[in-house]
């Protein structure tokens, strides 16, 4: 199984550009909203059309501008869930997950039974969408999907609609719920954790082009570059300059880094994630941040500081629970020292 | 009383019942049709034919009425044709009736079940689409159903206005007892002639199946409004 888009599309002031072939059977594409990511699914559902360009799965046109193809939605056996999982109203849970099956009246309820039974559904097979829980809706949507059989699944931001609470559980479920599914499915959202728990390959986007693509936990650990970075959820940056294959000298932060690693000539930035810090007492130690405190921040189950650099935005510092209960009587470190796996390398 | 009663021509109310549920069937389905068609249209064409098809319920009824007996009258292009080639008489006969109603009552139901689908969530739409359903399917069992309350007091409303319709049906269909004479037709007439008894009666039942539909309607589009608080 494997898709390949290579669409534009000009919507007044924005434009979506995208090309991405892929045989991966989770596909995440992350970015912030109005970047063109849930454009780039409808464009594939054919909810929406492109200006120009070409959709395939396998080897079956989707779309194509020079072939004028356009094959309707309802040929496309694309599975769409939305994010607000739009279940018809005034059907029941069976005859939503039957709506689309044009089968013989006893392989319908065969199907859809066997949905029910799958999506943990009993009970509820004569309710309305409206006397559904939030969870219980999603479990509906993506039975009415899976029930059609499609050839891929899209997931549009699909637990934006949640309660924060739930959300944990749901997003677990859902991916046991997927396992079984032979397809591929492209997961899109705006949730760096969701991203990352659920897609082999992540595409980046933001203002409607693709910023980088590549193995999702590759891209979480080596973003390239500082907007890639960023999306991924790295907090801090420090403008740096090479000036030899092992050192490199951060100008925000005011300090000079000793790497074992090659450091390439092209790189000028160096990004660091709150959480990777390690608090240093006394003596200052190589690739230490002198700590010049300007806030603390106490969270439920975290603990953010915030220093000051030499110049720019503040640098952060997030500590867990536990790692709080251990600093808990002493005073604050001198230094906090970067990890070398820790510093990741860019370009701007 | 009872003698007023049995003395009483009970040909305006089966008429006028007769001239709304035909004019409301008729509506119906031409108000959806033309309510899907309209809200797939540019800004600048809705406006245009929104403002035509809307036209009926804002000028004079007796201007529509007039406008109509031109096209239809036996003596214009129309009229002749559908009268020798298809024998079908409009002018002075219950189809005359039917027309004038239907055609003064449609507006109702077309604005009434355009403003119900512009509230449908678009997605319903597209997840109807994607899962496989015809669009004749998507209309019928999910559009149609969701605007539910929206469709159901519009063909309430079209029902009524149809059944008392007066300014066209007059010109068109004329007072004919007992073929085109109407309740409000009626109601004109034995008032010219001083019978201010009959028309009283008549007045009456006009009134009762008015505030009927009028509680039919407010108990149809009520009933999603149940959970909302009063002030």
């Amino acid at each position: 199984m494997s898709i390949s888009v290579d669409i534009r599309k000009k919507l007044g002031d924005f434009s979506l550009e995208i090309s991405f072939e892929s045989d991966s059977r989770r596909i995440g594409i992350l970015g912030p909203s109005g970047c063109g990511k849930s454009m780039t699914l409808k464009s594939i559902a054919g909810i929406e059309k492109p200006d120009s360009g070409s959709i395939r799965i396998d080897d079956r046109v989707l779309f194509s501008q020079e072939q004028k193809i356009n094959l309707k939605p309802q040929k496309r056996r694309v599975g769409y869930m939305f994010q607000n999982y739009a279940l018809f109203p005034t059907m029941t849970v069976e005859q939503n997950i039957g709506a689309g099956l044009g089968l013989s009246d006893d392989d319908r309820s065969a199907r859809v039974a066997d949905m029910v039974r799958r999506f943990n559904l009993q009970g509820l097979e004569k309710h309305l969408p409206g006397q559904l829980s939030g969870g219980q809706q999603q479990r509906v949507a993506l039975a009415r999907i899976m029930a059609y059989r499609p050839d891929i699944i899209l997931l549009d931001e699909p637990f934006s609609a949640l309660d924060e609470h739930l959300k944990e559980r749901l997003q677990h479920e859902m991916m046991s719920m997927l396992e079984d599914y032979e397809g591929q499915v492209i997961l899109v959202s705006h949730s760096r954790d969701e991203i990352y728990r659920f897609s082999d390959e992540l595409l980046i986007m933001q203002d409607g082009h693709m910023l980088a693509r590549g193995k999702t936990t590759q891209l979480f650990d080596d973003p390239k570059t500082v907007s890639v970075a960023r999306m991924t959820g790295c907090k801090n940056f420090s403008d740096a300059k090479w000036i030899d294959d092992h050192h490199i000298k951060l100008s925000d932060w005011g300090i000079t880094l000793e790497l074992e690693r090659e450091i390439p000539k092209e790189i000028n930035a160096v990004g660091y994630r709150a959480h990777a810090f390690e608090p240093v007492w006394g003596e200052r130690q190589k690739n230490c941040l002198p700590f010049r405190l300007s806030g603390v921040d106490e969270l439920p189950f975290e603990r953010r500081y915030y220093l000051h650099p030499e110049k720019g935005e503040l640098i952060c510092w997030f500590i867990q629970d536990n790692e709080r209960a251990q600093l808990d009587g002493k005073p604050d470190p001198d230094y906090l020292k970067l990890r070398e796996k820790s510093i990741m390398l860019l370009q701007e | 009383m009872m003698e007023f009663l049995e003395g009483l021509d009970w040909s305006p109310l089966i008429i006028s019942l007769k001239t709304g549920v035909v004019a409301t069937i008729v509506c119906f389905f031409l108000g959806l049709f033309a309510a899907r068609k309209v809200i797939k249209l540019s800004f600048k064409a809705k406006a245009v034919v929104d403002g035509i098809l809307t036209l009926p319920m804002v000028f004079p009824p007796t201007v529509a009425g007039f406008i109509l007996l031109l096209i239809f009258s036996r003596r214009r292009p129309i009229g002749i044709f559908l009268d020798q080639q298809l024998d079908i008489q409009v002018v002075h006969t219950w189809l005359g009736c039917i027309l004038a109603a239907s055609v003064i009552a449609f507006p109702l139901m077309y604005r009434n079940a355009r403003a119900a689908f512009e509230q449908i969530d678009a997605n319903l739409v597209y997840a109807g689409r994607t899962l496989g359903m015809s669009e004749m399917n998507i209309f019928w069992r999910i559009v149609v159903p969701t605007a539910g309350p929206g469709i159901a007091s519009g063909t309430i409303l079209t029902f009524a206005r149809a059944m008392g319709e007066y300014g066209a049906t007059s010109m068109l269909a004329g007072n004919i007892p007992g073929k085109t004479g109407t309740i409000s037709q009626r109601i004109a007439m034995v008032i010219q002639d001083g019978d201010f008894a009959t028309a009283g009666f008549w007045v009456v039942v006009v009134l009762l199946i008015s505030f009927g539909i009028i509680f039919l309607v407010n108990l149809v589009t009520g009933s999603r409004m149940k959970n909302i608080k009063r002030w």
